[in-house]
């Protein structure tokens, strides 16, 4: 009875968008008003993870709602899903997920494309600087709405000259959804 | 004669985080909307410990002389559910979109506190739209 789950293009066609341009520079914006109120580049990549935490706690029932996807089997499938709907539904762009490990707990998403660095090259004082960290941030909020939670970090940044983005996923627990109704503990 | 009575929606602890009665009919005083929702928050979590059915998510419908109440569970947990009169149609198509209006309308919403009791103006408007839109096109079978 339930609606088939809708590809990432088809709901990428459907939602409203703003112009890219816009919200490049806005993020822009932030990123370097952050740098800016927090002078210290760790600082700043903590607080764009935590933005992104609080951003991904709401957009995942947005994800669930337009997606009409059902529970993933594994986490395999969980990271496909975020590849191929996620980052096309609000990113308009797709990534693509390898280097799994053999528990098929930790596995790469790697973006070709992002749109959050069209216009930026980083100075040499923001080396330390993740400038895309609010991304990682979405994911581990997202994720640990759905009872997952994961541990994410940046492994390859074409800002420091990589070929890609590549961001590691790794699985830390599953919180079970039952109820803990434990008499005897 | 409305077809829809009401509409709760529960956070995931169970908390009744909003209630709206559309009509006359099955109106209840604050005391017992929230009576109602706590219940129905336990009966739901029973219902799937007792299903015989494996990966059972919960009641989806209750019957009854007076009422039908249908349930939508988000894979996050928050439940949404409305009282309607016996035999309405197309109550899950209804809930879904109510889903996705909270996802735009509340959840969007920068002074919405998750978790907490729903004050949006805009998710009212649209809600009561979507309730009406769904009373005419019932009207017009």
């Amino acid at each position: 009875m339930a609606p088939p789950p809708r590809s990432g293009d088809a709901i990428f066609a459907n939602v409203d968008r703003v112009n890219a341009e816009l919200f490049t520079l806005t993020y822009g914006a932030i990123v370097r008003q952050l740098l800016t109120d927090l002078e210290e580049v760790d600082e700043v990549n903590k607080q764009l993870d935590q933005m992104g935490y609080n951003i991904g706690i709401r957009l995942i029932d947005e994800f669930l709602a337009k997606s009409n996807i059902s529970t993933c089997v594994d986490f395999k499938e969980t990271a496909e899903v975020i590849a191929k709907v996620g980052f096309k539904m609000f990113l308009g762009v797709t990534a693509s997920v390898s280097n799994w490990d053999p528990e098929g707990t930790t596995c790469s998403i790697i973006l070709e494309d992002n749109p959050l660095v069209d216009f930026v090259e980083l100075p040499d004082t923001c080396q330390g600087l993740y400038y895309c960290n609010i991304l990682s941030g979405v994911v581990r909020g997202a994720l640990e709405m759905v009872s997952m939670k994961t541990e994410i970090t940046w492994v390859r940044d074409m800002l420091r000259g990589d070929d890609a983005f590549e961001l590691r996923l790794k699985l830390l627990k599953q919180v079970p959804e039952e109820y803990p109704y434990k008499d005897d503990e | 004669m409305p077809a829809v009575y009401s509409l709760y929606i529960i956070n995931k602890s169970g908390g009744l985080i909003y209630h709206k009665d559309y009509g006359s009919a099955g109106r209840m005083d604050t005391n017992d909307s929230l009576r109602l929702a706590s219940l129905w928050h336990s009966m739901h979590a029973i219902s799937q410990q007792l299903s015989p059915v494996a990966g059972c998510t919960g009641i989806e419908l209750l019957e009854a002389d007076t009422f039908d109440l249908h349930c939508f569970q988000s894979l996050t947990g928050t439940k949404f559910f409305v009282v309607a009169a016996p035999g309405t149609q197309n109550m899950e198509s209804l809930l879904k979109h109510i889903y996705e209006l909270y996802t735009d309308y509340v959840l969007k919403n920068p002074f919405y506190e998750m978790e907490m009791p729903i004050r949006c103006e805009l998710f009212d408007i649209n809600l009561t739209q979507a309730i009406q839109n769904d009373r005419f096109a019932l009207l017009g079978r």
